[in-house]
């Protein structure tokens, strides 16, 4: 009876075309390229300039250079004092961050529409203009050495997810965390990020994204008179990493910490990423890691670990396609209790067994198509988003018109399509299996 | 150097800050329930905000953790529907519907587009008059529930602040962890759940705000759709919470490479007429990102942590100071250290002229920046009336920080900060720290 009632719902979901029309692209004279996206709803800007490097381009040797040359950079300038950027753009009522991946290093400003030009002058400055005193990068890489401590060591899980990262990738630095290693952490110097930033941060190794209350004439004249002025650089590397050889042989690994609360297994794919003008398979991806463990009480692992043979609490399947090399797709179950982690996999192996051989529920299907839709709508209200989905994509390889077609290609994609990406993908010898646990004295403890 | 410091002291100068442009619409339905409006037809969708007060402190005494696992339970079945049915009907709308619970309230958020808001509403009402609390659906999330507090056991964060809560509020709801323990959790009946629905979700503690693509006449046919049906009463709300906790440190070992403190001491009200001035105080204090002393003293100057921050932490029947920091097990007792000098430092001076310019132009000019989105101008309305505020605040509020001084300030941060009852509650083997008394 319900199903009735919300098939009649699916076929009034009307599927609105993503609005490319608010955003303008350009490029300056010096390489720099920029994009605007228009949202005049609110007096408010969001400036971010996004580098095309990240953890992934270090020099072998120097993991973390990439973030540690991130948190350096609000040391100060040739004008501007140590710490001082922030405070002008916290006295002017804005708040600033910055974030690194390892496919790009990303600055950004959150202000006032009418102080853009202002956080121009800062950025463009400290493009250029870095100055960093010995005492400065000492006591910051104690703050990096705290971060690890926090994002990583803190946590068994983070523990088990590096593990199992540095496991999946034979051969490309994808394997190595973005923080850095902590032998390696302790080691960087003011001459390693000098010689990074010297390298890689120049007006044509940029992109400039504005969202908010502006013009694209707006932007671009003020984009000429502070990063117009900027020289690029002549001799920016060949954007070229090591890539992974064939992958022969499933790995697995078995993380033990007391800490852990939670027993789970998790199992990562090598997998392909958008590609510039292909990103069908990338579509096909999303659509199966939604299909599989999207929403737990409708999706096929929710369905069958979750509901049917109750084996598993909680199951996700995941992947993003915004990368410049091969990416991950990756499946996760927790078990029930008094289910081991060896049953939870087995369950779970069974699973993805029956949906190559069941096929896509063309119901859920098309359910998922129109979320996906509507998605684009929700989208719009958040201009930081979709700042970041632009600045994200032109640093990992991808056009202004991948972007604008990636709501379109995912429209386009069929159940065959899913099932033909779901066959390459899930091959277990690109596979990396891990189970998360308590050391096996504990839990003999803990044993009711 | 000075001629590009004073072209930016001229920026600051010169722009006053933008004023938000925000018309609210205050809307009483045909059936009476009240509600805030901004509409905003650009997007075609509508963002909905709901608040019962009381959330889990209204859990019945022996019952502790009823109230979160029935939030958890709302949209696992309703109606006629069963947990995936509702799921289905859910996501063929492209409706979003999030259901929370705190110590001070359950809120539920939802987005729905105007193509078919009609029935997402019809989906959601079923979810807060009719949830069905099926047996397989209790057990499946009561799994989850106690999952995530075997978890919140070994998770630095969750282990400070459960003892601080604990330590501070004596017998008070707010003392106990919202999830109620393993054994709590294990007992609950379904017969339980029902009753904590009627607790809380009741219409004489319903707020509601919503921002986007409708109007009043139609936000009026959506109120009476969710809400006609409700309860008239709910359980009555908790008395105050009396702080209980004098200052000093305690130590929860952990094993663990770094250390993890939350502090705090007894706070201020909301509606205290000082609280604009203790709120200034602390944006100078911790609260101010890279900014703050505290950011300043233990991350800049010394690399003690990565982060650091206080806040005030006013709810409705008690009201804190708190902060937290983390730092490896050798260096969190140099770190408390220093945050104990800081706390002693603004209750002895308070804040320079200096200090106060700046957290005036940022606390000012950041203000209407918040309003930037149907989602996030639904959730500050829905605070503001949760606080007690009218809807003529948004227009009065920048004068309200405007008018605090710099004797304000000092006089309030002599009155509430109290280094002596600061405490600190310490999770993992720091180093040179010992639990006091």
């Amino acid at each position: 009876m319900p199903l009735i009632r919300y098939t009649l719902a699916l076929m009034a979901l009307m599927v609105l075309p993503a609005r490319a029309d608010t955003v303008t692209d350009f490029t300056l004279d010096n390489g720099m390229q920029v994009v605007v996206i228009e949202d005049h709803r609110a007096p408010v800007v969001v400036h971010m300039v996004w580098y095309r490097v990240g953890a992934a381009d270090e020099p072998a040797g120097h993991s973390g250079i990439a973030h540690f040359l991130e948190h350096l950079m609000f040391k100060g300038t040739d004008e501007v004092g140590p710490g001082e950027l922030s405070e002008i753009v916290q006295a002017n009522g804005g708040s600033d961050n910055a974030f690194t991946s390892w496919d790009y290093t990303a600055y950004f400003q959150r202000v006032a529409a009418d102080r853009l030009g202002l956080m121009m002058k800062l950025e463009a400055d400290r493009m250029a203009d870095l100055r960093l005193a010995p005492e400065d990068v000492e006591t910051e890489r104690d703050v990096i050495l705290e971060e690890r401590n926090q994002r990583t060591e803190n946590s068994a899980g983070a523990l088990f997810s590096e593990q199992s990262r540095a496991a999946q990738y034979l051969n490309h630095p994808y394997g190595i965390p973005i923080i850095g290693w902590k032998h390696k952490m302790q080691t960087l110097s003011k001459a390693d990020a000098l010689a990074f930033y010297r390298t890689y941060y120049a007006p044509n190794n940029a992109v400039l994204v504005v969202a908010g209350d502006v013009t694209p004439d707006g932007v671009r004249d003020l984009a000429e008179q502070y990063y117009g002025v900027l020289a690029p650089s002549a001799d920016l590397p060949v954007r070229a990493r090591p890539q992974e050889p064939p992958q022969l042989a499933e790995r697995r690994l078995t993380f033990d910490d007391p800490r852990v609360a939670q027993p789970y297994v998790m199992r990562t794919y090598l997998a392909p990423e958008r590609d510039p003008g292909g990103q069908e398979t990338a579509a096909a991806l999303t659509y199966l890691a939604e299909l599989l463990g999207g929403e737990g009480a409708t999706s096929f692992l929710g369905e069958k670990l979750q509901f049917e043979n109750q084996t598993a609490l909680y199951t996700s399947a995941f992947y993003d396609g915004l990368s410049l090399d091969d990416t991950t797709f990756g499946v996760v179950a927790v078990p029930a209790p008094g289910v081991t982690l060896q049953g939870v996999e087995t369950a779970l192996d069974d699973a993805l067994q029956s949906f190559l051989e069941t096929g896509v529920d063309p119901v859920l299907f098309a359910s998922l198509k129109a979320q996906l839709g509507a998605a684009e709508i929700y989208a719009r209200d958040n201009i930081q988003g979709l700042a970041r989905r632009y600045g994200q994509a032109l640093t990992s390889g991808l056009t202004v018109a991948d972007v604008q077609a990636w709501p379109e290609v995912l429209q386009a994609v069929t159940p065959q399509d899913v099932m033909a990406a779901a066959r390459m993908v899930l091959n277990r010898d690109h596979a990396v299996t891990g189970w998360l646990e308590r050391p096996q004295a504990d839990v003999v403890e803990v044993t009711q | 150097m000075i001629r590009f410091a004073l072209s930016l002291a001229l920026a600051v100068m010169l722009a006053l800050p933008a004023r938000a442009a925000v018309d609210i619409q205050q809307v009483t339905s045909p059936g009476g329930v009240d509600a805030w409006l901004v509409e905003s037809h650009e997007i075609p969708f509508v963002a909905l905000e709901i608040r019962f007060r009381g959330g889990a402190s209204l859990d019945a005494p022996d019952r502790r953790g009823a109230i979160n696992l029935m939030t958890a339970l709302l949209e696992e079945g309703a109606g006629d529907m069963d947990a995936r049915a509702f799921a289905r009907a859910r996501d063929g709308l492209a409706a979003s519907f999030g259901f929370d619970v705190s110590s001070d309230a359950l809120s539920v958020s939802a987005k729905m587009l105007t193509e078919n808001r009609d029935q997402a509403v019809a989906l959601l009402r079923q979810a807060l008059v009719a949830p069905r609390f099926d047996p397989d659906a209790i057990e499946r999330v009561r799994g989850q529930v106690v999952s995530g507090i075997r978890s919140d056991a070994k998770d630095p964060n969750a282990i400070a602040s459960q003892k601080f809560r604990e330590m501070a509020f004596g017998t008070h709801p707010y003392a106990l962890p919202i999830s109620g323990t393993e054994e709590q959790v294990a007992a609950l009946t379904r017969d339980d759940l029902l009753a904590a629905q009627a607790r809380v979700i009741a219409r004489d503690r319903l707020y509601v705000s919503a921002v986007g693509d409708i109007t009043a006449e139609e936000l009026g046919g959506l109120l009476d759709t969710l809400f006609a049906d409700l309860p008239p009463t709910g359980a009555p709300m908790p008395g105050p919470a009396d702080y209980t906790l004098g200052g000093g440190v305690t130590v929860v070992p952990f094993d663990t490479p770094q250390a993890v403190a939350v502090f705090g001491q007894r706070g201020m009200a909301r509606d205290d007429p000082d609280f604009f001035a203790a709120y200034v105080m602390n944006q100078v204090l911790g609260a101010g990102g890279f900014d703050s002393r505290l950011m300043d003293e233990v991350r800049a100057k010394r690399g003690l942590t990565y982060g650091v921050y206080s806040y005030l932490y006013p709810m409705d029947h008690a009201a804190l100071v708190m902060g937290q920091v983390a730092s490896a097990n050798a260096r969190i007792a140099e770190a408390i250290g220093v945050i104990r000098a800081e706390w002693l430092r603004m209750a002895d001076e308070g804040v320079t002229e200096k200090e106060l310019e700046a957290v005036k132009t940022y606390l000012t000019g950041a203000y209407p920046l918040r309003f930037d989105g149907n989602g996030p101008i639904a959730r500050i309305m829905i605070s503001m009336q949760m606080e007690g505020l009218g809807p003529d605040y948004i227009a009065t509020r920048n004068d309200k920080i405007m008018a605090v001084t710099l004797e304000d300030v000092r006089r309030v941060a002599h009155e509430l900060l109290t280094p002596e009852a600061l405490h600190f509650v310490v999770v993992g083997r720091p180093q040179g720290l010992e639990t006091t008394n």
